[in-house]
């Protein structure tokens, strides 16, 4: 037990010495780091700008009242391509994801060596990017439109949805699969029978919750040329008309709430 | 029994148990997707004609360029990292009160809703929407990144310490208070040692997300990677961009790696 000897008392602590102290050294380290990076990021800025920022916030607050709600008419359209673009590219996501997710379990990979890394592989590098960049890469490929932004949220999300898939496969109880193997079951017929019914709620509640995640990534898509919201977003922005801006804005916030409200219920039906 | 049960053959139970539930979900799913194909307005001609297009553009991105835009890119990362560290640090200390506030278990009524409200603020835009308006309010530069990543930051971390809070051992909490301590000692004996080393882990995780995030934040001009990955996709020196993609992928490979090292090492 930590205790201290003080004038021949014996005091509890919390911790022994040693761990103190390298508990206050991970401390300095940390400090002396952020200061350093806040002085770099400092220099980089001009506080001229900065101190003069709550006038501008209420300078823009004033532009952007009240909303113009005539503009609606003209926001149904890209919000159901946002809608669109979250749910094809979920539903695309999760159709290259399975593959790849029992390729990159341990316990159902062809081969540890050489198949398992090439599907880590594949999950790093698509969840290393984000969406936003994969629209800027499809945008000058495919030109710009829904169909960049169904994409570059497919492919962002594989990675995401394959790491949960695997983890929950790597989790399952083997003992399940024994008794499907014990009957002379095919490999196929133990993935079907032994595996997926262990991991699908789990592969439900992913697509949920990554769908939920989709819809609010894919309201800024239109930023990068992608389609949706995000383009009227941006165009409004350029010409600098706040009210259409906060009634965007007010879309968006009405959207992501919504979509969260359906998630939570689908997830609650499912667990 | 043999004679009744020799007939019939053993299927597995559906999914969905509720069979009208299971065929008004399968019908409302074909409908939506006719629907949203039908209106996905897909330019095939666009996309064929882009397909040889877009073998010559990824083509283009091999081999990777490290070299001739070395120092920008650089410059990017190095400030990239700033702003993940700074903003980081910030977004925790600022959401460590919002998520004690958050905890229904801790907080009287009026401040759990105003904590809550300001959790849901922060999560429902996007770092990148708040990026845009840090930027007309602060000015280029990773200030203003700085400042859109902290702010992401509060909404996903005092979300989730609130829930750990909530969800901790009552038993442990109430045995502190029965010692007679203070608040402060009763958050610092028996709710901290219960929650830290999640949050650590947490902490970490954000550290990776906002340092995606930071490649993201430049291209509205909050500074950061994102800067030199845009500028070097309006030059067409997409070998660069791909140069800088692989530096993004190491690093969050290299972050998460440690994090899952430190983690092993908390818990």
């Amino acid at each position: 037990m930590a205790v201290k000897q003080r004038e021949g008392m014996t005091t509890w602590q919390r911790r022994e010495r040693g761990v103190q102290l390298a508990i206050w050294a991970a401390w300095l380290a940390g400090t002396a780091i952020f200061v350093y990076c806040w002085r770099l990021i400092s220099d980089k800025t001009m506080w001229m700008f900065v101190w003069d920022a709550p006038e501008q916030a209420v300078d823009l607050a004033e532009r952007m009242v009240p909303p113009k709600w005539s503009y609606m008419s003209s926001l149904w359209l890209p919000l159901w391509d946002t809608l669109n673009i979250a749910t094809l590219g979920t539903l695309m996501a999760l159709i290259i994801a399975v593959p790849v997710a029992f390729c990159a379990a341990r316990n159902t990979t062809p081969s540890v060596v050489f198949v398992r890394p090439v599907a880590l592989f594949v999950i790093v590098a698509s969840r290393s990017i984000n969406s936003l960049i994969w629209a800027l890469m499809l945008v000058t490929i495919i030109g710009p439109g829904v169909f960049a932004g169904v994409l570059a949220i497919g492919l962002r999300s594989v990675g995401f949805c394959a790491k949960l898939l695997y983890e929950a496969i790597e989790e399952i109880d083997p003992n399940q699969v024994e008794a499907v193997t014990a009957t002379g079951a095919s490999g196929g017929q133990v993935l079907t029978y032994g595996i997926v019914p262990q991991v699908l709620p789990a592969f439900a509640g992913i697509s949920v919750f990554r769908w939920d995640i989709n819809i609010r990534e894919s309201t800024v898509l239109g930023l990068v040329g992608a389609g949706g919201i995000g383009l009227q977003l941006d165009a409004s922005i350029s010409n600098l008309a706040w009210t259409q801006v906060s009634l965007i804005l007010l879309a968006i916030l009405a959207t992501v709430i919504l979509s969260e409200w359906v998630s939570a219920k689908a997830r609650h039906a499912i667990i | 029994m043999t004679a009744a049960v020799a007939g019939r053959r053993w299927r597995r139970p559906p999914f969905i148990k509720s069979a009208r539930l299971r065929w008004t979900l399968f019908f409302g799913a074909a409908l939506y997707l006719a629907l949203a194909l039908g209106t996905l307005d897909i330019d095939w001609n666009r996309v064929v004609e882009g397909i040889p297009r877009g073998r010559r553009f990824v083509m283009s991105f091999f081999p990777p360029d490290f070299l001739s835009r070395w120092a920008e890119i650089l410059d990017g990362i190095y400030e990239s990292l700033w702003m993940t560290v700074t903003s980081t640090v910030v977004g925790i200390a600022l959401s460590i009160p919002v998520g004690l506030g958050a905890a229904r278990n801790l907080a009287p009524r009026w401040v759990y809703l105003a904590c809550r409200a300001v959790v849901a603020l922060s999560r429902t835009f996007p770092e990148i929407i708040l990026a845009i308006f840090f930027v007309k309010l602060f000015g280029f530069g990773p200030f203003a990144g700085f400042l859109a990543l902290s702010v992401g930051t509060v909404g996903f971390y005092g979300k989730l310490l609130a829930e750990d809070i909530e969800d901790m051992d009552p038993g442990q909490a109430e045995a502190v208070r029965a010692t007679g301590a203070s608040w402060f000692q009763w958050l610092n004996y028996a709710v901290q040692p219960q929650v830290l080393p999640r949050m650590i882990g947490l902490g970490l995780y954000r550290f990776d997300i906002n340092f995606r995030e930071s490649a993201v934040v430049g291209i509205v001009g909050g500074g950061g990677i994102g800067a030199t990955l845009l500028t070097a996709f309006d030059r067409y020196e997409f070998d660069s961009a791909a140069a800088i993609l692989f530096i993004i992928i190491a690093i969050v490979m290299a972050v998460e790696y440690t994090s899952g090292f430190v983690r092993r090492w908390v818990q």
